[in-house]
C-alpha cells in the first residue's frame, strides 16, 4: 500500500501563480478525479507533479510514500512510481516506444528482455494497431491512438500512480471505453493510484472514482464522492468559472520549449 | 603548398590555419601487408558479395581482389588531366593529391553491368604522414554499381583523399564514404561527381573520426534528367571539427538535385555546413532541394550552417533549409517522464535524429553497424561530459 501525498502546492509559470495551494492525499488503488472549469490549473498540477520545465514550484510539498518528490528530477520521479499520462502527448523522431520503455526498466534496475512482448500484449488489450507501435513515438498518430499509446505505457511500466491528464479528451466513444477499461483494471491488478484530471464526466462512467476533487482559481474548492461528478453533469462549472475569467483565460500557457526542428528556418542568401 | 586561410570564403569557421603541414612528411616505405582492422573487417563481411576489394595502407595498395565480372581495377599512373567535372582549379589539396598520390586507381564497370559491391579500404596507421588516396570511379552507360570507401585508423596523419565519380548516361550509382578516423587525424577530401542523362547517383557520407575532418563533395548534374541524393550523417565529440561543402551544380536543364545533411555536436566539437545549390543559365526545369539539420548536445559544442543559392535561370523549383538546436525540451521531458535518465534520454534523442538519415544510406546493410558505432561514440561523449 503507497500513498502520494499532495500538501499546499503552489506553483506558477511564467511569474504568474497558477496552483494556489492544492492538498489531495491518494492511496493504492484509488482513483480521483480533478475536475475544474478551463484555467482552473488542472494541467499545471499535472505538470508540476513530474516537474516539468518551465513551471515553478513556489511552495508546498509532495511525497511518495514518504519520499519528496519535488527534490527528484523527472526520470527519478517516474522511476519512484509516477507516470503522467500527457493531455498532447508529444512526438520523439526516431525513438520507438519499446526502446524508450526498455531503457526505463533498465535504469530502474528492471528485466527489460520481456518489454516488447508486453507492449505488443498491451497494444492488443487497448485496440491499439501493432503496426504503429513500429513508429516513432507519437509520430503521426491520431489523437485517439496517441491516448491509447499513453496507456499502453502506463500498463507497460505498472507505475504506483498515474496523473492523467484530460486523457479523455479527443477520444471516440471506442477508444475512451478501452482507455478507461484498461486504466480501471490497473487499480486491481497492480493496485495502481489514479488522479485523474478531466473536464468531462463522461471518463468517470467506465473509470469508477472514489473521490471528486473541483478545482477553480488554483484550489480545490470542493470535495465529495462519486455523486459530485453526477451533481457537475448538470450544474457545470459556471458557479466557478464566472468568478474570475482572468484566470479562465490564463491557459494554455504557451510552452517556453518549443521544438526547434518543427519549423525550418530558411535563411537569408548570403 | 600554400595553404589557404579562414579569410576565404571556402575556408571560413574551418581549421586549416591550425594545420602544421610541416609536421606531416610523404610516407616512406611501402607497408608489405594489410593491418589488423576487425572492426572494417565487420563492415566488409556485412556487405556479403563484393565484386572488388581494394586496400590501401598509408596510401599505398596493399591488397586487391577482383572477383566480380564486368568490374575492372587499374592503376592510374598518370591521372592528371582535370576530369570535366571539374571547372575551375580545385583547391591546394586536391593539386597536392594529383602530384603525391602513389597508388592511384581507376575502376570502372562497363556498359549495361550491374555489379557487386566494390570496397575500398584506406587505412592509416602510421603518425605525421601525409597521405592522398586517390580513386577514380567510371560507371559505363546503363550500369549499376554501389561502392563504399572506408578512410579509418588511429594515425595521427593528415589524410588527403580525393575521389572522382564518373556516371555515365541511364547508370546507377550509390557511394558511401565512411570516415572513422582516430581523433588526432586530419582529413581534408574532396570528392568530384559528374552526372550524365538520366543517370542517378546517391552518394553519402557517414563521418566519426578525426581531429578535423573535411569532406567538400562537388556534383555537377550535366546529363538531361540526371538526379543526385546527397546525404551526410556525422558526429562530433571532444573537441573533433566536421566540415562539409557541397556544391549542387545543374549545367543543363531537367536535373534534379536533393541533399540532406544531419550532425549532431557533443562536448566542445564543432561543425560546418555550408552548400551551394548553383542552377546555371540555360538550365531550366531544375529541381534542386538542400537540407541540413544539427543537433547541439552540449552547450560548449556549436554548429554552424549556412545554405546557398545561386540562380541563373528562371523556371526552376529550388529550396533550403537549415537549423541548429538543442535537444527540445519537450521530447526530453517526455521521455524523462518514463523514467528514461537523461544522458539515455540524449543518445535515444541524438541516434532517432540521425536515424532519418542512417535509414537511407546505400548499403543498408551497413546501417544497423554504422548506428551501433555511433551509440557507443554518444556513451563516451555522455561520460566525458559528465567529467568536465
Amino acid at each position: 500500500m503507497s500513498t502520494l501525498v499532495i500538501e499546499d502546492l503552489r506553483a506558477s509559470v511564467a511569474g504568474r501563480a497558477i496552483l494556489d495551494g492544492v492538498s489531495l492525499t491518494i492511496a493504492s488503488g484509488e482513483v480521483h478525479a480533478v475536475m475544474g472549469p478551463n484555467g482552473s490549473g488542472k494541467s499545471t498540477l499535472s505538470h508540476v507533479l513530474l516537474g516539468r520545465p518551465g513551471y515553478q514550484v513556489t511552495g508546498g510539498r509532495v511525497t511518495l510514500d514518504g519520499e519528496d518528490m519535488l527534490a527528484l528530477p523527472t526520470w527519478q520521479r517516474a522511476q519512484a512510481g509516477l507516470f503522467l499520462g500527457m493531455q498532447y502527448p508529444i512526438e520523439v523522431p526516431g525513438v520507438g516506444l519499446a526502446e524508450a520503455l526498455a531503457e526505463s526498466f533498465r535504469a530502474g534496475g528492471r528485466d527489460a528482455a520481456p518489454v516488447a512482448a508486453t507492449v505488443a500484449d498491451e497494444a492488443r488489450r487497448v485496440g491499439l494497431d501493432s503496426r504503429l507501435l513500429e513508429r516513432s513515438l507519437n509520430a503521426d498518430l491520431s489523437g485517439g491512438e496517441r491516448k491509447r499509446n499513453e496507456t499502453v505505457q502506463l500498463a507497460v511500466l505498472r507505475p504506483k500512480f498515474a496523473v492523467l491528464d484530460e486523457i479523455d479528451s479527443g477520444l471516440d466513444v471506442d477508444a475512451l471505453r478501452a482507455v478507461a477499461r484498461r486504466v480501471e483494471a490497473a487499480t486491481t491488478e497492480f493496485d495502481l493510484g489514479v488522479l485523474a484530471i478531466t473536464h468531462y464526466t463522461r471518463l468517470l462512467q467506465e473509470l469508477r472514482c472514489d473521490r471528486v476533487h473541483v478545482l477553480s482559481r488554483g484550489r480545490i474548492v470542493r470535495s465529495g464522492g462519486p455523486e459530485l461528478a453526477d451533481e457537475l453533469e448538470h450544474t457545470g462549472y459556471a458557479e466557478w468559472a464566472e468568478e474570475d475569467p482572468a484566470v479562465a483565460g490564463a491557459e494554455p500557457v504557451a510552452d517556453p520549449f518549443a521544438d526547434p526542428f518543427a519549423d525550418p528556418v530558411s535563411r537569408p542568401l548570403g | 603548398m600554400k595553404l589557404p586561410t579562414t579569410s576565404l570564403e571556402e575556408w571560413r569557421y574551418s581549421r586549416v590555419d591550425g594545420l602544421d603541414l610541416d609536421r606531416f612528411k610523404p610516407a616512406g616505405l611501402r607497408p608489405t601487408a594489410p593491418a589488423a582492422h576487425p572492426e572494417v573487417d565487420a563492415l566488409i563481411a556485412a556487405v556479403g558479395a563484393t565484386s572488388a576489394v581494394v586496400e590501401t595502407r598509408n596510401g599505398f595498395v596493399v591488397s586487391r581482389v577482383v572477383s566480380g565480372q564486368g568490374v575492372h581495377v587499374r592503376d592510374e599512373a598518370d591521372l592528371s588531366g582535370a576530369p570535366a567535372a571539374v571547372r575551375e582549379p580545385s583547391d591546394a589539396f586536391v593539386v597536392a593529391n594529383r602530384a603525391y598520390a602513389s597508388d592511384p586507381h581507376v575502376i570502372s564497370v562497363g556498359r549495361g553491368v550491374t555489379a557487386d559491391p566494390v570496397i575500398l579500404v584506406h587505412w592509416v596507421d602510421a603518425d605525421d604522414v601525409a597521405v592522398y588516396p586517390r580513386i577514380r570511379i567510371e560507371a559505363g552507360e546503363d550500369s549499376q554499381l554501389t561502392v563504399i570507401e572506408v578512410v579509418a585508423g588511429e594515425g595521427r596523419a593528415l589524410v588527403v583523399p580525393l575521389t572522382e565519380l564518373a556516371v555515365e548516361r541511364a547508370a546507377r550509382v550509390d557511394y558511401l564514404h565512411v570516415q572513422m578516423l582516430g581523433e588526432e587525424a586530419w582529413q581534408i577530401g574532396s570528392q568530384v561527381s559528374q552526372v550524365g542523362a538520366d543517370a542517378t547517383l546517391t552518394s553519402a557520407a557517414v563521418s566519426l573520426g578525426g581531429y578535423y575532418a573535411r569532406m567538400r563533395t562537388d556534383c555537377a548534374l550535366t546529363g538531361q534528367g540526371a538526379s543526385s541524393r546527397l546525404i551526410a550523417v556525422y558526429f562530433g565529440a571532444g573537441g573533433q571539427m566536421h566540415d562539409f561543402r557541397t556544391v549542387q551544380d545543374h549545367r543543363v536543364p531537367k536535373t534534379t538535385s536533393d541533399l540532406l545533411y544531419k550532425g549532431v555536436v557533443a562536448n566542445t566539437s564543432r561543425s560546418v555546413y555550408t552548400g551551394l545549390i548553383r542552377v546555371e543559365k540555360g538550365a531550366r526545369g531544375t529541381n534542386a532541394f538542400q537540407t541540413n539539420r544539427n543537433l547541439v548536445l552540449h552547450e560548449g559544442a556549436h554548429a554552424d550552417s549556412v545554405p546557398n543559392l545561386e540562380i541563373e535561370d528562371h523556371d526552376v523549383r529550388c529550396s533550403h533549409a537549415s537549423a541548429v538546436g538543442p535537444v527540445s525540451e519537450d521530447e526530453r521531458f517526455y521521455l524523462e517522464s518514463r523514467g528514461v535518465p537523461p544522458e539515455v534520454t540524449e543518445r535515444l534523442i541524438a541516434l532517432g535524429f540521425l536515424g532519418e538519415v542512417l535509414e537511407r544510406l546505400p548499403a543498408p546493410a551497413l546501417g544497423p553497424l554504422l548506428g551501433d558505432a555511433l551509440a557507443t561514440k554518444l556513451r563516451a561523449a555522455e561520460q566525458l561530459e559528465q567529467q568536465r
